[in-house]
């Protein structure tokens, strides 16, 4: 029998319930291969023990009606989990243990997951790369001094290194599909307000949302379906009918309309990025798709609006981070003094950068010119996708311009991580649902991502067309456990 | 100096100066619960045990409105005959302080809830129109407490998120006389509605006061001075007085004023400033993302008009038309919800043959005497409107007179007691058979047969001993109209 470890959600489910392998065993096996594979950094905060503890009792008393009968699994650090210390990357909530659990998590417990612990993460989800984190850097399990990708990047490397089933990430701007193209898994990012954000420590708060993270397509729809719910916790979550997404998977698309928007094409393009599209294209027609040109006429504004928009609102947003009440707390000689000296040291770099930009484009005299000239352009790139809906269902797209660079090969260029975002940031300003799948390799055999984006609301369509075309790439990682001794 | 009620004109070498005054009013809206959590807003309690995570901005908390507060300040506006906006925007206004958790307060910027309306102010010289430019909801913050730890500041964050409305006057008022109409007429207002109860010992009623002064018949603005949080109209007065004439002697000697915001030091009586235009923070408004833009819709205000109550002005005219009292009288009367609803509650009880005369001067007089000297509100009388009404109509009927009426009332004090059953148990029914009184009246006059003598040739004055015999030998009882004609008669 293949190891616990390396089964699908789907398939681990299948055998808890067959009581093939224990909630227990699954645990241990998942525990186990975590602890050897602490040289990628993953974990910022374990819950191994209570992980065990948990899947005993599930077993004493299972319950197999369950979504997620006894399943251990590992999340960004990002959730708030009652009780588990919840540091979102960051100095500043190092020693931060929240008495309340977020809307999403709670949803994946009630439903039967067990926490195996917390996923490391650049801080307050600002990065594309998985360094700005206090707690280091993560290894891509693909290859050795690889970035996994980021926000996300522990989540992608713990799914990818098979040290969780699936796992839950945010995205604010593409860190769940960029670190799942990075390291040849799935990663799909919601409608904005189909996942309530009730206890997501926030980044951009117009723009979060949280999502499954996952081996393939199936497992995805399976985690969606127990994540995604209206919370009137969260005034932005919206009250739509939401899909039995795993039971309406259907590899069955036949007439769907798959877009390709001209925009896409950007200068610079690495040719292996435009021949993966090319593929991409092959394979959609391949399962019955038509694909129909588009045009996508503001995507060129996406990065600076998204640059823009999401500072300023992060820029408010970590203002409570400021000592007083819980979190990191610097002496000083006055007020002003404590907060100056707990926010430089509680915050890194690329958080202050942020801070600095968003507090800067609210600023009186540069409002109208920034944050507000920036909600207009929104408007006009949500206004094109919505004139292309009118004429396709879906749309396909690379995930990323390229594959997973080098620790420190961009760390200190934040222009160029930035436009790792260049192709996530337009769907998360526009709220609507994308999903990167693994579609190919580079020319060092690091994985690439193609992006599928749907019309809001419309995560069927979404995954039925990943699942679809999944089939047809049959791309399986390739992992060597490098990283173990 | 020169001074009457509804203008403040302040004279310097000959050249005379008004003052012109807006007010920022900030009313607490009466609500079990805040603007964005379900923690209690109860006054009083120990500090931080009415926090809710969302309150102290724990990470990932989010805002969510409370649609009682929504409810509150739309009847507001109604109650200031203001237009309801359709749709208003929640904004952040960022700015860094201990007692503010999310680092920033959520707010109305561009789009408030309520847009224009007025309040009609009752001055001595007339009535008077005050503009309302604007009401917006907004979260308070918590409270810095510098006083009790000598090296550190306590943050007690019971009122942090507690709902705010913020009502901006037009800068129409010209006098402390009319802020204090002003106040009042809000004040009143809103106790009418049961949306804000006004009380400004526990801060439920401040205001920032923007002062300035003018050449009196000029119609440009001067430059304004923001006096912040004054907490109650007394003090407001004060600082406008001395605000004003700060600015007028700066302009006197040639100086310019200073866009700037003030504090007022209650101690010294005097303002000081706090901080200019130049360090004027930026508070970096923007919408708040974690809400969504507030839609009202016309139904739903049509609702809330549906179940608003009679307010001041229509009590007052209704007063007027249906109990023909003085325009006076009735705003008197309406001027305090708790009042009008004692004073209708006794006309009530009345019956038939009431007498409003009497029912306005026994409240106004006698009942507000004791309310004031005893410091009770009139919700809390020791004399019920039922009983008082008993009271009245013992007078109007003739079995007690205005003065043992006086002595009744003492009585009914110690306990809410009937006035009838005083009136029987104490034997104070009052003397009113004409062959009774006729009878002590003739004794009386045998017994002073000089004085009445005297009276005869002219003495007028002695009619009142008589009258004052009279009522001594009655024991108070004898019914004094009976008695004036009797003695007219006989003397």
């Amino acid at each position: 029998m293949t190891e616990i470890t390396s089964l699908s959600l789907f398939e681990l489910i299948k055998n808890i319930k067959e009581k093939k392998i224990s909630s227990n065993e699954a645990a241990k096996s998942f525990v186990d291969r975590s602890e050897k594979s602490k040289k990628l950094n993953t974990y910022v905060t374990e819950n191994f023990e209570n992980c065990l503890k948990l899947s005993k009792e599930f077993d004493n008393k299972p319950n197999f009606d369950l979504k997620l009968p006894g399943i251990p699994i590992a999340v960004k650090d990002l959730f708030c989990t009652n009780e588990v210390r919840t540091t979102a990357g960051s100095n500043i909530l190092n020693n931060f243990v929240p008495s309340y659990e977020s809307t999403v998590t709670q949803n994946i417990w009630n439903e039967g997951g067990i926490l195996l612990g917390k996923l490391n993460c650049d801080e307050f989800a600002m990065g594309s790369s998985n360094e700005t984190s206090f707690f280091g850097n993560v290894q891509n399990p693909i290859a050795k001094d690889l970035v996994p990708g980021g926000s996300s990047g522990g989540s992608s490397s713990a799914l990818a290194a098979n040290l969780t089933p699936v796992t839950i990430g945010t995205d604010t701007g593409g860190s769940i599909r960029q670190p799942a193209s990075f390291t040849g898994t799935v990663g799909l990012k919601p409608t904005y307000g189909s996942c309530s954000r009730y206890g997501i420590v926030a980044f951009a708060s117009s723009l979060d949302q949280a999502g499954p993270m996952s081996k393939d397509v199936k497992d995805s729809s399976i985690l969606l379906e127990v994540i995604s719910s209206f919370d009137k916790k969260d005034s932005t979550s919206i009250d739509f009918k939401r899909n039995n997404y795993s039971s309406e998977l259907t590899r069955n698309i036949k007439g769907i309309k798959i877009g390709i928007p001209k925009e896409y094409r950007v200068d610079g393009m690495p040719d292996e990025i435009e021949n993966l599209w090319k593929k991409g294209i092959e394979y959609a027609k391949d399962c019955g798709a038509e694909i129909i040109d588009i045009s996508l006429p503001h995507t060129s504004y996406a990065l600076p609006t998204y640059y823009i928009v999401a500072p300023a609102e992060a820029s408010s947003n970590l203002a409570r981070y400021d000592g007083v009440k819980y979190g990191l707390r610097s002496s000083g000689e006055s007020l002003i003094d404590m907060y100056e000296k707990t926010r430089s040291e509680g915050f890194g770099e690329e958080v202050k950068r942020r801070i600095m930009i968003g507090t800067y484009v609210l600023s009186s005299g540069y409002y109208d010119a920034y944050y507000l000239k920036a909600q207009k352009v929104r408007q006009l790139i949500k206004k094109d996708f919505d004139e292309a809906y009118n004429k396709v269902d879906a749309i396909l797209t690379p995930s990323t311009p390229s594959s997973a660079f080098k620790i420190g090969e961009k760390s200190n260029d934040p222009v160029s991580m930035y436009l790792n975002d260049i192709f996530t940031v337009p769907v998360n300003l526009a709220g609507l649902p994308g999903i990167s799948i693994p579609a190919g390799r580079d020319k060092n055999n690091y994985p690439l991502g193609l992006q599928i984006i749907g019309k809001p609301f419309d995560e069927q369509t979404v995954l039925n067309i990943a699942y679809s075309m999944e089939e047809k790439i049959n791309y399986k990682n390739n992992i060597t456990d490098w990283w173990m001794e | 100096m020169s001074k009457n009620n509804s203008e403040y004109l302040i004279e310097r070498n000959d050249n005379i100066y008004e003052v012109v005054i807006g007010l920022e009013v900030h009313a607490q809206v009466t609500s079990n619960s805040k603007l964005f959590s379900s923690s209690s807003t109860k006054f009083g309690a120990e500090p931080n045990t009415q926090v809710s995570l969302v309150d102290a901005a724990f990470p990932g908390m989010l805002p969510v409105i409370n649609e009682y507060c929504v409810k509150q300040a739309i009847k507001t506006g109604i109650g200031l005959k203001a237009k309801i906006n359709n749709k208003s925007v929640f904004d952040r206004k960022n700015y860094f302080y201990a007692d503010l958790p999310q680092g920033y307060q959520i707010s109305q910027y561009k789009y408030p809830i309520v847009g224009e309306g007025n309040v009609i102010l009752d001055m001595p010289e007339g009535q008077k129109q005050v503009g309302i430019e604007r009401l917006h909801l907004e979260q308070d913050a918590g409270k810095s407490i510098h006083d009790i730890d000598p090296s550190n500041t306590l943050v007690d964050l019971n009122r942090s998120g507690v709902a705010l409305m913020e009502i901006v006057s037009k800068p129409d008022l010209r006098s402390p006389d009319e802020v204090n109409a002003y106040i009042k007429k809000l004040r009143s207002i809103m106790r009418y509605l049961g949306t804000c109860d006004g009380n400004m010992q526990e801060g439920s009623l401040r205001a920032d006061v923007n002062v300035s002064v003018r050449i009196k018949g000029s119609t440009k603005l001067g430059t304004r001075c923001e006096i912040k949080n004054v907490n109650s109209i007394k003090f407001m007065q004060m600082a406008i007085i001395y605000e004003a004439n700060r600015q007028v002697d700066l302009i006197e000697e040639g100086e310019e004023i200073d866009q700037e915001t003030r504090l007022f030091d209650t101690k010294k009586n005097e303002t000081r400033s706090m901080r200019s235009k130049e360090d004027a923070h930026d508070y970096r408004y923007f919408p708040d993302p974690d809400l969504l833009p507030l839609k009202i819709t016309d139904e739903f205000i049509d609702q809330l008009k549906s179940e608003i109550p009679e307010l001041p002005d229509d009590k007052k005219k209704r007063f007027i038309d249906e109990f023909k009292i003085s325009s006076y009288e009735a705003t008197i009367l309406v001027s305090d919800i708790d009042t009008a609803k004692y004073f209708e509650e006794v006309v009530a009880k009345m019956g038939k043959n009431r007498d409003m005369k009497l029912a306005v001067n026994w409240i106004t007089g006698e009942l507000f005497a004791v309310l004031n000297n005893k410091n009770i509100e009139i919700a809390h009388s020791p004399i019920s409107a039922k009983n008082l009404a008993k009271l009245i109509n013992l007078i109007k009927n003739g079995t007690i007179s205005g003065k043992i009426a006086k002595t009744i009332f003492e009585l009914m004090m110690d306990g809410d007691i009937d006035p009838q059953i005083i009136v029987e148990e104490k034997g104070l029914k009052q003397q009113s058979d004409p062959k009774a009184l006729e009878a002590l009246i003739d004794k009386i006059i045998n017994d002073n047969r000089e004085k009445a003598i005297e009276y005869k040739q002219g003495k007028e004055k002695l009619f009142g001993f008589f009258v004052g015999q009279a009522m001594k030998a009655s024991g108070g009882k004898a019914n004094p109209q009976l008695i004036n004609e009797i003695l007219k008669k006989k003397l």
